[in-house]
């Protein structure tokens, strides 16, 4: 018998949103033992399935039709006390966010402690055994701790552990390893899979990443737009995928360079970075305060129409190395030559012409533009700054809006009226209104779904390859990386580690870092089937 | 936060305490040496009679005839030692006089102060608990009541109510007047004449911490942790308790550091509408007199009071959040 | 501008607020048209309760109209809230964006003084000022200013820290526009809704402040005002009710429409939160 069954489960949307239901009909199974990936972008209701078998739906969605039965248990008809007692005991939830998910008041250990007291099994041995059980050193001094001791991976190791306080036959895991590094997040993987081996827990995992299905699943269901598309093996899905969103889905993972790669365009160094160092204190004015060390022994140099990966976790120091390029950051040390100068001791004055030839793209799409700035005068806002006429310059922001396949009529609108994808594609024609020699994109794709970070991607390369850019390309995915330069430079802990041409560091790594880095990439074993363009 | 790290947070906000204490000082000399007119007349008390002989014994004690800066030396020498001054108007040093008049104005202040915190967080709590109910509406519209109320003049509503129509509290002073009691009968006396004074000055109060935990548990009942604690089967009562107050507390007690210097304000106006005897109304005395030692003397002391009351809130917030120690 | 209005007047209470703020702003201005005689005249036999010799809400211990001290005083009460808002805006928004734009030893430096105007007892330190100063208009309106401008010092900084550190405001200073055009055209801006909601509690708070130096006698002595009315009926409570009741009902009025239009331009101008409490 199933561990779980959903039967035609129907959850409304408030009205005013774009559709009636958040999901609508969606039936599926989680057998004893096996790992169920529900995959799908944004708003694409695999959270709210999640949800919805925990009853932890909030009242503005409610739950029109369909059947719930967890272990035989038709939960639908269970009392909210009765549900209650089944949370945590039968069925337990693991969440996206660990920094966010533990009360930062309470240690760990009565946290994990109240899930045992609530079901009536007080144990502080138990406690330890379960630290222990999820591969945290030193269980003791980890169960005193308050949550903000502790790492990202050890907040989520602590979320599993007491999530299988009570052995619960299905663990629910929406998003787990989001928010975490690659190396974090394939050690999670793996726990989760050790774990629901170990015991035959039946595990419902929500996820957006491929690569994580392909490391994980036993089984797939593809969602969009609230209703499931397509499921079967895990083996079925990844290699053979039948329906189109899923096809387009995983036309837009990136795959790994094929050949040794070759290094474009040997000319004069556009840019080099030499004995940078950028250091951070922090404390008040009575207590001696931290030092980090963020950018230290990271020379680099860029040729003209090239592109360099700069890949590292966070923390690395790869955003503020390039935050150091455009002086948004200002280092002690070092020399930043740009076509022969040095920017780093350049006042704010002096840097200014600087300004037209090196620009930025940034990450986050809803923070990158002004909110109360027409998408016209965004673009057009930077060459007026240089001497531009006013009216050539709205000029040009008209063409550029095409340049990022944009309509026209953008110009007269507000940031907020377009969607992630969009707006990234106007922080794009932002700087190329600049018409720069040289552009850093810091994590450009990060935030987007999927399908639209390949589009992006797409654009970016177009735009690379007929404007002749030189680019710094920032970023913590590998796949991206792997698909978009053509030489990369490993950070971690503020230095570079290895660099060199893309084929080559991924073929041989040199350093055990990006060996680890590389292994860490979730699904590394699965290619996505070429699937050609798209029909 | 861990005890260890104890004697080294007190230094340091001990210290921060002392700078604080110290420009306040500094503060009070510059600001006799603003007023128009003569400093020395302005520690004599401006309406006192213009005694030349007294004016002259100031200049001479202040070194008013000296540089600025070696007045400010010798003035922060002098308030270092207690030495807040002299009343002509009293014939009382004034450091004796606000001594004197310190413990009803402590006993007012704590007591409505006391009834601020317990019934704010509880009215709150409720709000938040039943949100969008009628008991919500009632909480809200009862504490947004008092939030726009001059204090003063809800003191003069409530003698209007209980004294003159129902006669039911005494309006004025600490004791009744003639009356020579002991012991119990005593304190109840006290304690009659404290309600409505005590009432006056806590209700804003109320009002003000209402609002604030009701925002803020609200905020944290949306935060991740809560769903966390469902989904691990903690009863709602519990998650209620342990998970939503604990961390909506941490606001209150920030707010309650801000606003002790404003509860301590408002009790000059309390004291003034009751005839309350503590150093409110003998600040109202000084101001009719223009006796300006008596009023800086009272501004120094319950800034010095305020600082005293942060420290406690800044420790008993690093009690509650261990993260404090991080922060610095 | 008209979705503003919408989510506006989506908050009843906002709407009723606003209106009682007409009303007493027109009271205000009408004041010399419907009360010609200077409300420091005599009008008819003292201690008239409401109704009586055509004085709605009856008379004071010197025979005066206590309906046109309370249409007089609605101007100064008025002018003193909306004057001291301005110039304690001047002062906090200007400290507040320094000390977030700078950050580092000037944001320390900046907060250190803002937490030691916030530490000392404002109403104790505006009655010192005023009666060192001598009781005037400026010296009343200077004294609120200076004791309520630390709120703004500090929403403003942490608006500016936060917005600071956003990607559009680094995207600005890699178009090489000038610190200037940052801090007016694009931090400002955004920082904008939380000022104006702050702005109309602290010109309620100003008429609270105002109102309760006057009842301790520190109010101009040539203006009629709200607290100075609610000063002079205090001691004669037991005798004339109406002399303290009706000009403390013009504050609470006045005080509650503010909050009330404070918490109705929260809610239009931040609308993801109103949504959330809806």
């Amino acid at each position: 018998m199933s561990i779980l069954t959903i039967e035609g489960l129907t959850v409304a949307l408030p009205a005013g949103a774009d559709r009636p239901h958040a999901i609508e009909d969606v039936s599926l199974t989680v057998e004893r033992g096996e790992i169920l990936c529900v995959v799908g972008e944004s708003g694409s209701g695999k959270s709210i399935t999640a949800n919805a078998v925990m009853g932890l739906l909030p009242k503005s969605l409610p739950l029109r039709a369909g059947r719930l039965i967890l272990d035989g248990i038709d939960l639908r008809a269970q009392p909210p006390e009765a549900m209650r007692k089944l949370r945590g005991s039968r069925m337990a939830m693991i969440f996206q966010e660990p920094m966010t998910a533990l009360n930062p008041l309470m240690r760990v250990g009565d946290q994990i402690g109240e899930a045992l007291a609530v079901h009536g099994a007080p144990d502080r041995g138990r406690v330890q055994e379960l630290l222990a059980a999820v591969n945290l050193p030193d269980p003791v001094s980890i169960a005193r701790s308050h949550p903000f001791r502790l790492s990202g991976g050890q907040r989520q190791r602590v979320m599993i552990a007491m999530a299988l306080a009570l052995e619960p036959a299905l663990l629910i895991a929406d998003e787990p390893t989001t928010a975490l590094d690659v190396t974090t997040q394939m050690q999670i993987l793996r726990l989760i899979r050790e774990i629901q081996q170990r015991r035959g827990t039946g595990v419902l995992f929500i996820t957006h990443d491929f690569g994580v299905v392909a490391e994980i699943a036993d089984r797939v269901a593809v969602m969009q737009h609230g209703r499931i598309v397509e499921h079967g093996t895990a083996r079925e899905v990844l290699d053979r995928p039948q329906h189109p969103y899923t096809r387009a889905l995983i036309r837009a993972v990136p795959g790994f360079p094929k050949g040794g790669g070759v290094a474009r365009a040997q000319g004069r160094d556009v840019l080099r970075v030499q004995g940078l160092e950028k250091t951070y204190h922090r404390g008040g004015w009575f207590s001696a305060g931290k030092m980090l060390r963020a950018v230290h022994d990271a020379d680099f140099s860029l040729t003209r129409g090239e592109t360099l990966g700069l890949v590292g976790e966070s923390g690395s120091g790869k955003s503020t190395l390039a935050r150091c390029v455009v002086r948004l950051v200002t280092p002690e040390k070092g020399e930043i030559y740009f076509d022969g100068a040095d920017l780093r001791p350049l006042s704010r004055a002096a840097m200014k012409p600087f300004r037209r030839r090196v620009q930025m793209i940034f990450q986050d799409p809803y923070a990158s533009l002004n909110p109360r700035r027409k998408v016209g005068e965004i673009i057009a806002e930077g060459p007026i700054t240089h001497g531009t006429p006013r009216a050539e310059a709205l000029e040009r922001a008209r063409d550029l809006l095409a340049i990022v396949r944009l309509d026209p009529g953008a110009m007269d609108r507000y940031p907020h009226e377009f969607s992630g994808g969009q707006r990234q594609r106007i922080g794009i024609a932002r700087a190329l209104a600049m018409k720069p020699e040289l552009l850093i994109a810091d994590e450009p794709v990060s935030a987007l779904d999927v399908s639209v970070q390949a589009e992006v991607l797409a654009l970016l390369a177009e735009i690379r390859e007929r404007e002749k850019l030189t680019m710094l390309f920032i970023t913590h995915d590998l796949r991206v990386a792997a698909q978009v330069c053509d030489r990369i430079a490993v950070m971690q802990r503020g230095a570079i580690v290895e660099q060199g041409p893309v084929g080559q560091v991924f073929a041989n790594p040199a350093h055990p870092y990006t060996q680890q880095l590389l292994d860490s990439i979730p699904g590394r074993a699965w290619t996505p089937p070429d699937l050609g363009e798209a029909a | 936060m861990d005890p260890s790290r104890l004697p080294a947070f007190l230094l340091r906000r001990g210290i921060k305490a002392a700078i604080v204490i110290l420009a306040i000082i500094v503060s009070n000399f510059f600001l006799i040496h603003a007023a128009p007119g003569d400093p020395a007349s302005v520690m004599a008390g401006q309406s006192g009679a213009a005694d030349e002989r007294y004016l002259a014994q100031l200049r001479t004690q202040f070194g008013l005839d000296k540089p600025l800066l070696e007045q400010l030396w010798i003035y922060v020498r002098g308030m270092l030692a207690l030495d807040l001054g002299y009343s002509h108007r009293q014939q009382m040093g004034v450091a004796a006089l606000i001594w004197q008049r310190l413990p009803p104005t402590l006993l007012l202040t704590g007591v409505a102060f006391a009834l601020a915190i317990s019934g704010g967080v509880t009215l709150g709590a409720l709000a938040a608990r039943r949100v969008g109910t009628w008991a919500d509406s009632v909480i809200t519209v009862i504490a947004l009541t008092f939030y726009a109320t001059p204090i003063f003049w809800v003191g003069l509503m409530l003698v209007l109510l209980f004294s003159v129509v129902l006669g039911w509290l005494p309006s004025f002073g600490m004791n009744s007047v003639g009356a020579d009691l002991h012991g119990i009968a005593a304190v109840l006396d006290v304690g009659r004449h404290l309600i409505l004074p005590a009432l006056t000055l806590g209700l804003f109060y109320v009002a003000v911490y209402a609002r604030l935990t009701r925002a803020t548990m609200l905020e944290v009942a949306d935060q991740d942790f809560v769903k966390t604690a469902r989904a691990k089967g903690v009863p709602e009562g519990r998650i209620l308790r342990r998970h939503v107050l604990r961390n909506a507390l941490l606001p209150v007690i920030t707010l309650a550091g801000i606003q002790a210097g404003q509860l301590i304000g408002g009790s000059i106006l309390v004291e003034t509408v009751f005839a309350w005897p503590g150093i409110g109304r003998l600040a109202f005395e000084a101001l009719l007199a223009r006796d300006y030692p008596v009023l800086l003397g009272v501004f120094f002391c319950t800034s010095a009071m305020v600082v005293i009351f942060n420290l406690f809130t800044d420790l008993l917030y690093a009690m509650v959040d261990p993260r404090v120690e991080v922060q610095g | 501008m008209t979705e503003f209005w919408i989510r506006f007047a989506r908050n009843r209470g906002a709407v009723v607020g606003l209106v009682i703020l007409v009303l007493v702003a027109a009271m205000a201005v009408l004041a010399p048209v419907l009360f010609p005689r200077s409300p420091w005249d005599m009008a008819g036999a003292p201690f008239m309760p409401p109704g009586e010799m055509g004085m709605l809400l009856g008379s004071d211990s010197l025979g005066r109209d206590v309906a046109a001290g309370i249409a007089h005083g609605a101007r100064i009460s008025l002018m003193v809230g909306a004057v001291s808002t301005v110039a304690s805006l001047g002062i906090g928004v200007s400290l507040g964006a320094i000390a977030g734009y700078a950050g580092g030893w000037v944001d320390d430096a900046l907060m250190r003084f803002t937490e030691f105007f916030q530490t000392i007892p404002s109403f104790i330190l505006a009655v010192l000022l005023v009666a060192i100063f001598s009781p005037s208009i400026t010296s009343i309106v200077g004294a609120i200013a200076i004791v309520s401008w630390p709120p703004v010092a500090r929403v403003v900084r942490a608006e500016f820290l936060s917005l600071r550190g956003r990607e559009f405001v680094q995207a600005a200073e890699c178009l090489g526009k000038s610190r200037l055009a940052i801090i007016i055209g694009d931090i400002l801006p955004n920082a904008l809704s939380p000022i104006v909601v702050l702005a109309s509690l602290m010109v309620a708070s100003a008429i609270l402040l105002e109102s309760a130096l006057s009842f301790l006698g520190l109010g101009d002595p040539n203006l009629m005002t709200w607290g100075f009315l609610i000063g002079s009926g205090r001691s004669v409570i037991r005798l004339a009710w109406w002399m303290s009741v009706f000009p403390g009902v013009a504050i609470f009025l006045t005080v509650l429409a503010l909050n009330l239009v404070g918490e109705g331009l929260s809610d239009a101008l931040n609308p993801r939160l109103a949504r959330g409490r809806a």
